[in-house]
Order: structure tokens, then C-alpha cells, then sequence
């Protein structure tokens, strides 16, 4: 079930689009920054306020990487793994963090506190590497920069 | 026209198509997988790239995708340009990548447009080594069966399923290679039209599940040109056997009728002939045991029951009308009853009355999908004729595509129409006593009781033309929606009614063709649809039967002693009681059947008759299309085509003239002869004797392979083929190596195209008719007028005057509600829905409630409800179904459980 607040916030985007279903990506975004996530109970809630099948909402779900299907951490980490980053040692800020959390790419720790995930170009090409936690962005990193960094995050 | 060159050569073609579209026409072989004649062009494959040239001189040219080029004055391209060539072939191999290797456990093997196409590039060796990525399937129901890792990802199934048949729960989903199709989660896909995903899927993604049961490659298969039987359409398909079973049914083009597609209970429906409840030999009624008996006993025993002379005929609307008049000749004109209830059989006349004598001509399905405004009248159309309804969705996008037009898209560029129409459509209305579902493309619906329906229609006659009569006590609303109406079809090129007798309703029948003719006086093309219940209710129809319920009356008058039912099950025409009665009161029962039925279980003499794919026989559809089915395949046991037995019966019975009935042919010959209404009927396939350089059209591929062996385990001698002088088809893999005359073609295949879009090859012009003609023969026209505005008359000049008058409001009640009919795309036909796919999805019967009214009687969904209707008491669960019409509730009709009750009717319902 959605909140009321949540299904208010939806139903007040309904004024900037011409159908429904065009507020689908911004529900699904209102729905995520209260739960973390869109499940498939949210997804069927969306599907019938928005008068659209809960297979057309999770084809725009699955099509974006920003949508997350599963529970995520409290914070999530995206590391980017495009041209510049790579060059400039994202590799081995990966090693670095998979074995500071101890999880692998794509996984969140057992305290719930961090998901990792890949992420392709976060447009800071000139500070690589770079990473970006919740909404935001680490540059300039280094293995060593690392743990100072995740300490902010509990 | 307009001059083109390929590679050089210059052609005509015709203008307004792409440049795949014309060259596909022209005979070349240029591969395509996302393009589809009846979706249009997208662009996504890349897989139809040629090359362009600017002019003659132009020596370099540019690739571009061939779907997305229109035809235009002198456009020069190359197929066989080598640089397109290595494009195209790159594109397969990179399609392939992820391809499994799984063509020999394929279903869709041997008819893959995916292999046709890789052998077309010359892509015969995968470089790539390295893992593919891997799918969980999904479980769609009994109907499709699910293989993601064999996709291509040609978006074909979803723009399909969704633009194209209106449903909602297939889609793609995630991004990049990991592209799926599917659903949400497993479960039956909801559209009734889900099965042409077979035959839209260029590769095995969607196939086939019925056929996976008891699988067979295309070319294993002995397939023959037929008709579907499941409901009054008639679209034409290809049913394959193997072994003497039928294994599966594909679609086969018909440019007027179903073009490229079937609904699910055509394709699925045909597992009723290997049913376990077949008749295979004749039965005698000896003491109250059924002892089976050879034929020529049968027929002596049958012979000494018709001796007395005093025998009344049965004939059925689900019978060929080669069987029906083989009856009509065995007891006389006089004594032919039509083995339907009452009421419809008058509401047929009443239909078949006015589509003859009337102004408006009655459509093909190709003109439904034309028609640019549309009425609906008292017809759930996807469930009583449901490859109609894909046609009239397909209606809505007309209107839209004068602006399409407008800004000179090519309607074919199907993407960039659809979204410059945005969610446009255009005036289409239904009105139902309950939700269909087509309203979701519907400008306006209306729900009311019958009455109340036909009310809406005799207002629109009216408000376009005065003469027409007009309507008292009418509600502002519905004089506005009315007013609405008349205005859409009256702005129309091309408007269309459709009705029909589902809710037993001569007043909507009567206004239906009131609006269809206040058209046609006002200079309007109007056409007028009528759906039929059965395959061959037309052809019963014409033939002057008598009605069902005079029947009792013959027996008690002595008239007649002794029945013979032809292929019907009386128990699902009229209430038990009375069939009871009615068989009590005849002396001898004989019934000829394919099936056991509760009638075959009382006959005295049951004749094993064949079905569709057994026999041949000739259906004329609602549209007034006479068209034949052919044999498919010889039926093992004493089976044999009720026509048959019937004339062998007539010949025991002394009437010499049957013996020259050595064919359909004959017969159809003697029944043009006999009845002026069926004069053309012979003319809807070549006869027997028909031949192509001496040769008959083999109803085998040429690689059919085992024949030699297949009987082996019988006898180690290869038996010889059956002979079969009825029909110009043969029951081999040798005959003719041309392509038969439409009627003929037994199956689609041409060189190098192994799937059903070889169908390309046999059409005169892509997504036209089939070369020579697409099959059938229309022997229900409009009267001419004798003047432009000729006096009317059923005299043979076209009548204007209006039927009818408007029936009196409808009042709800209080205490009762009106039960109307609820039919079931799944469940309501009978031969399908001993089809165990189709039974799978038959709903279990139920009485269909409005909250409102669920409410008022104090029961909620899924509670059971005492409902007291004609005199009987029925429990059934309830549905609550909102939307339906104010003092109306509906039953399921025809399914298991609720074969006979007579609706509408008022019903009582109660808490037990």
C-alpha cells in the first residue's frame, strides 16, 4: 500500500503531463526515496494508480539503473568503470572497497549500511577517478582516500 | 506506379510502400526480421540494408535500411552491392551471438525465419567462442510456450501484442543485451490473440505448447487448405497431421478474411478431433448396450428403421452444408428441421433477410479493418467473434492516419505514425449490457439491457435520417450519445455496423440495419456486420429448414415416427426437458457425430461422421463467404463424412440419384442446382478434377520424410498412399511443383523461405491478395437497386424502408434482474472446449453481478447464489463484474455445466 503522502506526491505530478502514465518514472522515483526500492508490491500500487499493466511499469523499472528492484543498503555506492576511471585506477579503488566492505560488486553488506554498485560515467571525468555515494560525489580518489570517505556514511 | 531500379534493372511498382515492401513484392530474396507486413517499419534489425545511389552515375552510394526508404520516382538500389551484403551478413552474426545452438530441439526448426535468413546472408560459420547469455523462461499458459534465450531481440512480439492486439501484459524489459521478453511474472498471457506470437516470432522464443505435446517438424507434417470451425468467421487455416493425429493448426493468408492472424480458439481449438471421446465405429443400441457394428450393418440396420418412410431430419449449423443437404435430400424438404434453438434460427432468417434484400452489403474482415467509424451494437465481439475484434482494433487507427497523411509520413513508417497520432483513434462505440474488451479503444460506451441497446440504435437511424423511426421517452444522454453517433458514422468514408444474434435480440438486429441503411440513403458506403454463432449458421441458414420446435409437433402428429440428428447435440439447443420429450416421443434415433454427446448417448444408431480435418465440406461464414476445408488426412476406424452415410443411406433407401454422388463436388452440384441460393458454392474451390500439367497439389512437403517406415510396425511393405478422387489435392509428397491456386494451397513454402513468411511468395502484392484471388466465393449480396433511390421491396430490389419499430424502456427491477448471455472466447463454443488447452482456460460457471446489485442481494464475490431462471434453480459462485448495465446480470453460456439456458430472462437471485 502506498502512503497517502506518497500517493499525494504522485498524484500532484499528474498536473505537469498529458496522461497518467507519463508520471510513471517520477512515482517510482517518490516511492524509492521514502523505501529505498520499488517492490513488487509498489510496483503493482503504481501500476493501478497510474492505470497501466504492472508489466509496462516494471519494463520502465528494469530499463533504468536507478530504479532498484531489490533492497538496497542504507547508502549506496556507485563506482564508475567507463574509459577515464579505468585509466586513471579504478580498478583498483574496486579492490579496495570490495575488500574493505567485503562484499562483491552488486552486493550490500550484512549491517544493511552500503550497496555497491557499477555505474557507467558520472561526467566528473577530470577529477578521475571518482565515485558517488547516496547523491554525492567523490573525486580525485585513491585507495588510500577510501575509508575517511565511507566513515561519513553510518 | 512508379519506376524503380534494383541492381540495375528498372521495375514498376506500386507507390506508397517501402522499398522492402517492393522488392519482397518483386520476387527478391532480402532478408528482414524487425519489418512485418502488418506492423510496418520500424527500422531496429538493420538486417534489410542495401545500397542507394543518387543517380546513374553515383558509383559509391550510401547504405540505408530498406524498410525505412520510401518507393519514389527512380530511386536506384542494390541488393547484391557487396559492401550491403557483408553488412547484412554482419548483422546475422552479431544477431547470433547470443543464438543458442539448439536447432535440432527447436520447435521452431525446419520453420525458422531466423535460419532462413542466416542461410540467406551466407552466415554459415560462428566465429564467436566465448558464453551466451542465459534466460529463466516463463511459464505463459497452456497456449505459448517461452525459450528467452533464443531471442533476437526484433521487438516484433511486443509491438505485436501491444500496438497491434491491445494487450497489456507482455513487454520488454532491463536494457542493453539482457533485453526480455515477458511478463511480469509467470502466467497465461490475457490477450485472446496470443497465440500469433507463434507465427510473429521469427525465431523459437514463442512457440507452439499444444504442438510440443505431441511434436512434428513442418515438413513431417500432411497438411491441407481449411476453415476454422469454432465460430462463424471462417478464417482459413492449415492443419498438420502425423500418424493420424492432428498435431497443430497454423494461420493461412486470406487477404479479405484473416490475413495474417487467428485468435487462440481457432489455433488451439483443433485437439477436440484427437479427443478420446471420438467415434470411431458405428454403434447399435442393443438392449440398452451400445454394441459397435461394421458400417454396411449399420446401414442395413439404420435402412430398416428409415423403412417406414415417416422420418423428420435434424441438421446442424457446426455441419458442412454438403451434410445438411445430403439430410435435406434423405427426408425431404418438409421434414428438415434446423437444429438450433428457435430463436436463433429466426434471428438468422431475419439476418440473412437483410442482408440480402437490403441496401448495406455485409464486409469482409478486410474492410472491418478499413472501416474509419464504427457501431457496435449488442455484440461482445471478442469472445463471439473474436478474430473480429482484432479487425475492428485495427479500425480505430483510420480517422488517425488522414493526419499521418497530412504530414506525409508513410502510414507503413510505423513508429513515427503511431507517434504522430499520439493516442488518437478514431469513432468507434460500442454498446453492450457489459464491459468488452474493446472499449478500451472505444470513444464512448453504452451499457444497457437489450432493449435499451437496441433503443440507442433506432436513435441513431434516426438522427441521420428523419424517416427512420424515432424514439420516445428517450433520455437527454442517450439522444446526445446517439446524436454523437450519427454524426461519426454520417462524417465517415467508409462507417460500419456491426450486431448480431448473441443477445437474442430482433430489435437490435432490426436497428443495426436501420443505421446501416439511413447511411446508405444518405450516399454512404455503410456496411453491416453480423456476427454468426457458428461456423456454417449461414449455410444452415439458406437452406429453409424448419424450425427445431415443430419438430415435437411432427412426432405427435404421426407425421413422423423416426429422427436422424446430424451432428448436434440437441441438449445444448434446447432445455433438457423438452429434448427429452422429444427424443422419447420418436420411435428410432439415429444420429451421425463425431463426438460423444448426450444425444449420441440415446441413438439407436450412431454413425461415426468426420470432422473438419476428416473430410471435406464447404461453411459459409458470416460475411456470406462460401469457402471449402479440405480432407487433411484419412481417418483410421469406420469414420467417414456424414454426407457419406448419408448418401449411402439414401442409395439403401432406393433414391438412385445419391449414387452419382461420388464427390462433394456432386453434391454441391446438385444443391446449386436444387436451391438458387447456392449457386455460386462451387466456385469456391477447383473441383476434383482439376489438375496443374497433369499433377494434383500434394498435401506433403517434398522432404516428408519416413514414409517408407512409419507403418513399419505394422508391415515391413510401404503401404500405398490413399487414393483421393474427391479432391484435387493428394495425400503424398508428389504433385504439382508450382504453386496451386489459392484455394488449393495446403501450406506456405518456397525455396529458401521454410517459415510462414514464405506467404510473401504467394501474394500478388505484399499484404495483398493471394495470387489468383484470396479464396472464397460470396453468395450473400445486397439487392441491387433498380433506380439510385429505388422503391424498396423484397422482390429482389434493394428495400430502404426501416424495420421495426423501438422496443419500450427497459425497467430494472427491484427484486429480479435481467440474466442476459455472457459468452466465453474459451469455453462457449462446443468442439473447442474438449480441446484440453482450451478447457484449461474455460472458466468454471458463475453469475455475473454489478457490485451494486451484489450488494443489494447481500452477496460478495465468490459467495454462491441461488439463481431461479426459466423455472429451474441454479447455485453458482458469484463474479462481481462491474459495469454492468443497471437490473442486468449475466450467465456464461455454452460452457460445461451451463449448456441450455434460454437468455435474456428474468431470474430471481438469492443468499441460499
Amino acid at each position: 500500500m502506498l502512503s497517502s503522502e506518497e500517493r499525494e506526491e504522485i498524484e500532484r505530478e499528474f498536473a505537469h503531463y498529458p496522461t497518467k502514465e507519463a508520471v510513471c518514472i517520477d512515482a517510482m522515483k517518490i516511492v524509492q526515496r521514502r523505501r529505498g526500492w520499488i517492490s513488487d508490491e509498489s510496483l503493482q500500487d503504481i501500476a493501478g494508480l497510474l492505470g497501466m499493466s504492472v508489466d509496462e511499469v516494471d519494463g520502465v523499472a528494469s530499463f533504468y539503473n536507478l530504479i532498484f528492484r531489490k533492497p538496497v543498503g542504507r547508502h549506496v555506492i556507485m563506482i564508475c568503470d567507463s574509459v577515464s576511471c579505468w585509466i586513471m585506477g579504478y580498478e583498483k579503488l574496486r579492490t579496495q572497497l570490495t575488500s574493505r566492505l567485503g562484499i562483491k560488486m552488486g552486493e550490500t553488506t550484512p549491517d544493511g549500511r552500503f550497496t555497491l554498485l557499477p555505474i557507467v560515467c558520472l561526467g566528473a571525468c577530470d577529477h578521475a577517478p571518482v565515485m558517488m555515494i547516496d547523491n554525492e560525489t567523490h573525486r580525485d580518489l585513491d585507495p588510500e582516500k577510501i575509508d575517511a570517505v565511507l566513515e561519513k556514511y553510518t | 506506379m512508379t519506376k524503380i531500379f534494383v541492381d540495375g534493372r528498372p521495375f514498376d511498382v506500386p507507390e506508397n510502400q517501402s522499398m522492402l515492401q517492393a522488392c519482397l513484392t518483386l520476387g527478391f530474396d532480402l532478408p528482414y526480421f524487425c519489418w512485418h507486413p502488418a506492423l510496418g517499419s520500424v527500422g531496429a534489425c538493420r538486417q534489410c540494408a542495401v545500397k542507394q545511389y543518387r543517380d546513374e552515375k553515383d558509383s559509391r552510394g550510401r547504405i540505408v535500411m530498406s524498410c525505412m526508404t520510401p518507393v519514389a520516382e527512380g530511386v536506384r538500389i542494390s541488393i547484391r552491392d557487396a559492401e550491403s551484403v557483408s553488412f547484412r551478413a554482419a548483422v546475422i552474426e552479431g544477431l547470433m551471438q547470443s543464438h543458442p545452438h539448439d536447432c535440432p530441439v527447436c520447435d521452431e526448426g525446419g520453420e525458422c525465419h531466423l535460419q532462413d535468413m542466416t542461410v540467406m546472408t551466407g552466415h554459415a560459420y560462428r566465429r564467436y567462442r566465448f558464453s551466451k547469455r542465459t534466460f529463466r523462461n516463463q511459464n505463459l499458459g497452456p497456449l505459448v510456450n517461452h525459450e528467452m534465450n533464443r531471442c533476437i531481440q526484433c521487438y516484433r512480439c511486443v509491438r505485436y501484442y501491444r500496438e497491434y492486439a491491445g494487450g497489456h501484459d507482455l513487454k520488454e524489459f532491463v536494457l542493453r543485451n539482457l533485453v526480455y521478453f515477458g511478463r511480469q511474472n509467470d502466467g497465461v498471457l490475457e490477450n485472446e490473440f496470443a497465440g500469433n506470437l507463434v507465427e510473429i516470432c521469427p525465431t523459437g522464443v514463442f512457440t507452439d505448447k499444444t504442438l510440443k505435446q505431441h511434436y512434428t517438424r513442418k515438413w513431417d507434417l500432411q497438411l491441407a487448405p481449411s476453415v476454422c470451425v469454432h465460430c462463424g468467421i471462417g478464417c482459413n487455416t492449415s492443419p498438420g497431421e502425423r500418424y493420424g493425429t492432428l498435431r497443430r493448426i497454423v494461420n493461412r493468408y486470406n487477404g479479405e478474411v484473416n490475413g495474417y492472424f487467428l485468435c487462440d480458439r481457432g489455433r488451439f481449438g483443433y485437439e477436440f478431433v484427437n479427443s478420446p471421446e471420438r467415434l470411431r465405429q458405428p454403434r447399435l443400441q442393443k438392449g440398452g448396450q451400445g454394441e459397435t457394428a461394421d458400417g454396411p450393418v449399420a446401414l442395413v440396420h439404420a435402412r430398416k428403421l428409415l423403412d417406414g418412410g415417416k422420418v423428420i431430419g435434424i441438421g446442424s449449423p457446426r455441419a458442412s452444408l454438403e451434410a445438411n443437404f445430403a439430410l435435406r435430400t434423405l427426408v425431404g424438404q418438409e421434414r428438415f428441421f434446423a437444429g438450433v434453438e428457435d430463436e436463433e434460427h429466426r434471428l438468422t432468417a431475419r439476418m440473412l433477410e437483410i442482408l440480402r434484400s437490403g441496401l448495406a452489403r455485409s464486409p469482409s474482415l478486410g474492410e472491418i479493418e478499413k472501416a474509419d467509424a464504427v457501431l457496435v451494437l449488442g455484440e461482445d465481439v471478442t469472445q463471439t467473434a473474436p478474430r473480429m475484434a482484432l479487425s475492428l482494433r485495427q479500425s480505430v487507427r483510420q480517422q488517425p492516419f488522414e493526419l499521418v497523411d497530412k504530414l506525409q509520413i508513410p502510414r507503413w513508417l510505423d513508429h513515427a505514425a503511431r507517434e504522430a497520432v499520439q493516442d488518437a483513434k478514431g469513432p468507434f462505440f460500442v454498446a453492450a449490457p457489459h464491459p468488452t474488451k474493446l472499449d478500451d479503444v472505444a470513444a464512448a460506451t453504452y451499457r444497457a439491457s437489450p432493449d435499451d441497446l437496441a433503443r440507442l440504435g433506432f436513435a441513431v437511424a434516426h438522427a441521420i435520417d428523419s424517416s427512420a423511426p424515432d424514439v420516445p421517452q428517450l433520455t437527454d444522454g442517450v439522444r446526445a450519445l446517439a446524436g454523437r453517433i450519427a454524426e461519426a458514422l454520417k462524417n465517415a468514408k467508409r462507417p460500419l455496423v456491426v450486431s448480431g444474434p448473441s443477445l437474442k435480440c430482433e430489435a437490435l438486429i432490426q436497428a443495426a440495419a436501420n443505421v446501416a441503411w439511413a447511411l446508405c440513403r444518405a450516399g454512404k458506403p455503410a456496411a453491416l456486420s453480423f456476427t454468426a454463432p457458428e461456423c456454417n449458421t449461414l449455410g444452415l441458414g439458406l437452406m429453409a429448414a424448419r424450425p427445431l420446435g415443430e419438430a415435437q409437433q411432427a412426432l405427435k402428429s404421426g407425421e413422423a415416427d423416426t429422427i436422424v440428428i446430424l451432428e448436434n447435440d440437441l441438449y445444448r439447443r434446447a432445455p433438457r426437458e423438452q429434448v427429452d420429450a422429444l427424443l422419447a416421443s420418436a420411435r428410432h434415433l439415429i444420429v451421425l457425430d463425431y463426438l460423444e454427446t448426450s444425444t449420441t448417448h440415446k441413438a439407436e444408431v450412431v454413425f461415426p461422421s468426420a470432422p473438419f480435418a476428416e473430410c471435406e465440406g464447404t461453411f459459409i461464414s458470416n460475411e456470406g463467404r462460401a469457402q471449402r476445408a479440405f480432407q487433411v488426412y484419412v481417418p483410421e476406424g469406420g469414420i467417414r463424412a456424414a454426407w457419406q452415410w448419408l448418401r449411402d443411406l439414401l442409395i439403401a433407401s432406393g433414391a438412385n440419384g445419391a449414387a452419382a454422388w461420388q464427390g462433394v463436388d456432386d453434391v454441391l452440384k446438385t444443391l446449386a442446382g436444387s436451391l438458387p441460393a447456392f449457386s455460386a458454392v462451387p466456385q469456391a474451390a477447383p473441383s476434383a478434377a482439376f489438375r496443374m500439367a497433369g499433377e494434383k497439389v500434394a498435401r506433403e512437403p517434398h522432404r516428408y520424410s519416413g514414409r517408407t517406415a512409419m507403418h513399419a510396425n505394422i508391415n515391413v511393405s510401404e503401404p500405398k498412399p490413399p487414393d483421393d478422387p474427391e479432391s484435387p489435392l493428394s495425400f503424398s509428397m508428389e504433385g504439382v511443383s508450382e504453386q496451386p491456386p489459392p484455394a488449393l494451397i495446403p501450406f506456405f513454402w518456397s525455396p529458401g523461405w521454410n517459415s510462414i513468411q514464405s506467404v510473401n511468395k504467394f501474394q500478388q502484392e505484399i499484404a495483398g491478395p493471394l495470387r489468383g484471388g484470396d479464396p472464397g466465393v460470396r453468395v450473400i449480396e445486397p439487392a441491387k437497386p433498380t433506380e439510385p433511390d429505388g422503391p424498396a421491396g423484397p422482390d429482389g430490389n434493394a428495400r430502404a424502408d426501416f424495420l421495426g419499430a423501438p422496443p419500450a424502456v427497459f425497467e430494472p427491477q427491484p427484486d429480479r434482474v435481467l440474466l442476459v448471455p455472457i459468452y466465453h472466447v474459451f469455453g462457449s463454443d462446443e468442439t473447442s472446449q474438449r480441446a484440453p488447452a482450451i478447457r484449461e482456460l474455460t472458466p468454471k460457471p458463475y453469475v455475473a453481478l454489478d457490485s451494486e446489485a451484489a450488494r443489494r442481494f447481500g452477496l460478495n464475490d465468490g459467495d454462491l447464489a441461488e439463481v431461479a431462471v426459466n423455472g429451474a434453480v441454479e447455485r453458482l459462485p458469484v463474479k462481481v463484474r462491474d459495469g454492468m448495465a443497471a437490473g442486468v446480470a449475466g450467465l456464461p453460456v455454452g460452457l460445461p455445466g451451463i449448456e441450455n439456458c434460454r437468455l435474456p430472462a428474468w431470474a430471481r437471485i438469492t443468499r441460499p
